[in-house]
């Protein structure tokens, strides 16, 4: 009996070795010959749209310079969720996510080298965005700015700040908001914070699930947005909603990095670096612009000037207020961060 | 059998009919004809663009690849967990039977991370796999050996109440007479069986279509390489691209419901074929 | 697995020991046995204040009793379901039950956009229920509404089976005996689905358990009210704490272990009365 067991136990063990083996491969070769070269993005959502044109004019671009045929693989995903599969063994060539944060956890683990955001113009962040009010046509709430977001009655919807990157810009501007507003005074700031998410009906767990919980199911008055991604809504559905521009708000800078262990493992560092750099060629500022992303050179901007609203006051990530994404993080958004200290409460039978 | 007892059953009968046809009606004919309306929202031909692109047809190919594998390593699993735990004596059985339980009771996003913490760049077992040359996770094995793991109990799962509501008296008989264990399963077991496992297989091959939460976190969302149906169905949703993901949704609904007519079909003819085992009370 | 002392009657109990244990082992407990590496490399203390914070308390809170509802009312309509497509014979049946495997094809994140859309205030459903004073989406309402619709297929399809091959002659010989059909149900056939009805529960309860993708959805998440242990997950990885991921994750899988434990003792314990 024991001798048929371990037969069996040698069988399924082939059999099942056989299956993993057999259905793996081929992503690994093929990209250092002359010929052609392969290279992958690891992308957030919603980026499809841009890099579905660049990779277009990419490639163009590279194969009359190197004469070589350059094959982009995208993925897109939340960013956070993205940075990690990167850091779990995802061979991404370049990343190209929505927070710094996000590339430094994968510079802590170990693959892409310190000192990446100077590595690109503008802290390697090729296009921004900024957040912006998304609003029922007409805005039957009147919401011009911050403050009108705590009055009595106006219904919030924003997603959550802990399973959310976008979320967190979301929070950080209205926090830059009231830091101006109370003039620096930390508990008149977290007042206003807890007003404002006692206004939040619906966290949802991504950007994009918010928007649906404002636009589909018609929950809330006012969506806090990517400008980008209210721009989208607003091509999905063009006379239903109006964006509003706040007074203040912050600069949403989506980095993007080469992933130094995987480049130099396949050879890709030359191209990769290009596909980077060539984000803030005319042609690549150009298209950011067509897809609502808020171009980095301020000649090509300017043809932009009646889709976004220059006047804003930007506060940015790195400004004193915040101190760069790891102190950002770690104040506001870990566990027992300034967000923890809004939602604290007891068990609700 | 008196007037009434009669009048009572057929009343009874309705109402439970009724009662299931609201059920379903609220529950499941409604979320569907959300997800086709939304789908068809934007007219036909936009309908189609979406289903025959590239990327979404790839991904068809992968979620039937990753189905197959799911649905022949879980019969295999099935069929010899079930006979073993319901046909002999051994000690631990009810751990046994709650071991193999453990896909169902784990998150979809845990069964994802296990592989990770396992075969990731993370994972203890990295070194044998770059020693192998192979590639695991954000590979198409990753996803198949996703798939298999939440649809792994299943078919065992289907099978063995039936078994255990049988008994094993006719088996033993056999058994005595001096059949092999194979004739045995053959000839005895599995005819008994063969509903069972046909829901079985049915439930394995629908949940391995639909599966997200476990292979979302093993695929890396690769395009056009490690991204299956209901991952690419997220994508599309998460570029505002809303009609796109229904439509391919909808290409799910429709698959499920093939497998549902191959399902009646042979369920049909089996029971033309030697239907004594089904004693239908109508 | 030691084998008892009495011999077995049906020959080939190697092999198909075998080839379970091989297949469980590959494909379950080597990667599972990771999990608890992982979890384990943290010390105690860390681990324990991570799992008994007020927020994730809560969230078992939501997650336990949301899904021990919608297991219930799934077990209920299971029964009821699986009788009806059995022994009924009525229009459209072969299109109701060909529709009972539609909530596993369909992928869990589009099942919680489309249920939200009808059970929200402005939905289909929803603002019928709103005029009455009810709020499903975005209360735990939903979130049972959710477990309900991924669950429906196990309680019915574990029952179908069993039905389909009961032996009707101890029903036959009942009715001539003149029980009345409520008697024949209870003490004749409920017996004989026990153990799959036991079954189909305890699988829809600990799958509603670690449900994410469609609840997400139609919960709105708010914390101690709606958020469920799975998103506290989410949460976690998204710091990229895996180890609190884990702890939690671990806690979860006990609950879910636990039930199914239950489970399988009370229908051993049931078969040991019926059979021999």
């Amino acid at each position: 009996m024991k001798r048929k067991n371990l037969i069996t136990l040698g069988i399924v063990t082939t059999l099942l070795a056989g299956i993993l083996t057999g259905c793996s491969g081929n992503s690994a070769e093929a990209t250092k010959t002359a010929k052609s070269v392969e290279i992958t993005n690891v992308s957030y959502d919603p980026t499809r749209e841009l890099y579905e044109a660049y990779n277009v004019e990419f490639a163009k671009y590279w194969k009359e310079k190197t004469g070589q045929e350059v094959t982009i693989t995208q993925s897109h995903g939340g960013s956070g969720k993205q940075a990690r599969s990167v850091i779990e063994g995802n061979e991404a060539d370049v990343v190209t996510l929505a927070l710094g944060y996000d590339i430094t956890a994968i510079q802590e683990a170990g693959l892409i080298e310190e000192g990446w955001q100077s590595e690109f113009d503008n802290n390697s962040a090729p296009y921004t965005s900024t957040i912006v009010f998304l609003v029922r046509k007409g805005n039957p709430k009147q919401i011009t700015d911050w403050d009108d977001l705590i009055a009595d009655g106006v219904g919030i919807i924003t997603p959550n700040p802990k399973t959310s990157g976008g979320a967190r810009w979301n929070y950080l501007a209205a926090w830059a908001y009231a830091d101006q507003a109370y003039n620096h005074d930390e508990n008149k700031i977290l007042e206003f914070m807890k007003k404002l998410y006692s206004n939040v009906l619906v966290l949802d767990s991504g950007a994009r699930g918010a928007t649906t919980t404002f636009v589909e199911n018609g929950q809330g008055d006012v969506l806090l947005a990517w400008e980008n991604e209210a721009y989208l809504s607003m091509k999905e559905y063009p006379d239903e909603y109006e964006i509003v521009t706040p007074n203040i708000s912050i600069l949403a800078e989506p980095p993007v990095a080469i992933v130094d262990s995987v480049v130099d493992d396949r050879g890709t560092r030359e191209v990769g670096a290009a596909y980077l750099e060539y984000l803030y060629s005319d042609v690549g500022q150009k298209i950011a612009g067509e897809n609502y992303y808020r171009p980095s050179n301020p000649t090509i901007a300017e043809n932009f000037k009646d889709v976004f609203n220059f006047d804003v006051q930007l506060a940015t990530i790195d400004d004193e207020l915040f101190g760069g994404w790891d102190k950002a993080q770690e104040t506001h958004f870990n566990d027992g961060g300034t967000f923890d200290q809004i939602y604290d409460g007891e068990i609700q039978e | 059998m008196n007037k009434t007892n009669k009048k009572e059953s057929k009343l009874v009968r309705n109402l439970l009919i009724l009662l299931s046809i609201i059920f379903l009606f609220i529950m499941l004919v409604m979320p569907l004809v959300v997800v086709l309306s939304e789908a068809l929202q934007k007219g036909f031909k936009l309908y189609i663009d979406a289903i025959q692109d590239k990327y979404t047809m790839k991904a068809l190919l992968l979620t039937v690849e990753a189905t197959v594998f799911a649905v022949i390593v879980n019969t295999v699993f099935g069929l010899f967990a079930a006979w073993s735990i319901t046909k002999y004596h051994f000690k631990r059985k009810r751990l046994l039977t709650v071991l193999i339980d453990i896909p169902f009771a784990i998150s979809p996003i845990i069964a994802g991370l296990v592989f990770i913490l396992t075969f990731g760049r993370i994972g203890w077992a990295k070194e044998i796999l770059d020693f192998l040359d192979m590639k695991i996770v954000f590979a198409v094995p990753g996803i198949i050996l996703g798939t298999i793991f939440v649809t792994f109990p299943f078919i065992s799962r289907e099978i063995i109440p039936v078994l255990q509501a049988q008994g094993n008296d006719q088996e033993e008989a056999a058994a005595i007479m001096g059949a092999s264990a194979f004739r045995i399963f053959r000839k005895v077991t599995f005819p008994q069986i063969k509903w069972a496992f046909l829901y079985g297989i049915v439930l394995c091959t629908a949940r391995a279509m639909g599966e997200f939460g476990a292979v979302s976190v093993l695929s890396g969302h690769l395009r056009g390489k490690t991204v299956t149906l209901p991952l690419q169905v997220e994508i599309l949703y998460s570029e505002f691209n809303f009609t796109a993901a229904f439509a391919v949704s909808s290409v799910l609904v429709i698959l499920a419901i093939i497998i549902l007519i191959i399902r009646n079909i042979i369920e049909h003819q089996m029971k033309k074929a030697g239907g004594n085992y089904v004693r239908k009370a109508s | 697995m030691k084998r008892s002392r009495r011999k077995q009657v049906i020959p080939g109990f190697g092999i198909s020991m075998g080839v379970t244990l091989t297949l469980l082992s590959l494909i379950v407990l080597i990667p599972m046995a990771s999990l608890v590496i992982n979890a384990s490399g943290v010390g105690f203390s860390t681990f324990w204040e991570t799992v008994t914070d007020k927020r994730v308390l809560s969230g078992y809170y939501v997650s336990l009793l949301c899904s021990f509802t919608a297991a219930v009312v799934n077990a209920v309509f299971g029964v009821i379901l699986a009788w009806v497509l059995v022994r009924y014979d009525f229009p459209f049946k072969r299109f109701i039950d060909g529709l009972i495997e539609l909530p596993f094809a369909l992928p869990t994140a589009v099942a919680g956009i489309a249920l939200t859309n009808l059970y929200s205030d402005k939905g289909m459903i929803g603002q019928f229920l709103d005029q009455i004073g009810i709020k499903v989406a975005y209360t735990r309402i939903g979130i049972i509404i959710a477990m309900i619709f991924i669950g429906i297929p196990f309680v019915v399809r574990t029952i179908q089976p069993v039905l389909e091959d009961l032996d009707s002659q101890y029903e036959e010989a009942a009715n001539v005996l003149g029980a009345s059909k409520a008697k024949i149900f209870f003490r004749i056939i409920f017996p004989e689905i026990r153990p799959a009805l036991l079954t189909g529960f305890g699988l829809a309860f600990a799958r509603a358990l670690g449900e994410y993708g469609s609840v997400v959805f139609i919960a709105g998440n708010m914390p101690f009210k709606t958020e469920i242990a799975p998103l506290l997950i989410m949460g976690k990885l998204e710091q990229f704490d895996y180890h609190g991921a884990n702890a939690i994750a671990l806690v979860m899988l006990a609950f879910a272990f636990l039930i199914l434990f239950a489970i399988n003792s009370l229908q051993i314990h049931y078969s040991k009365f019926t059979k021999q």
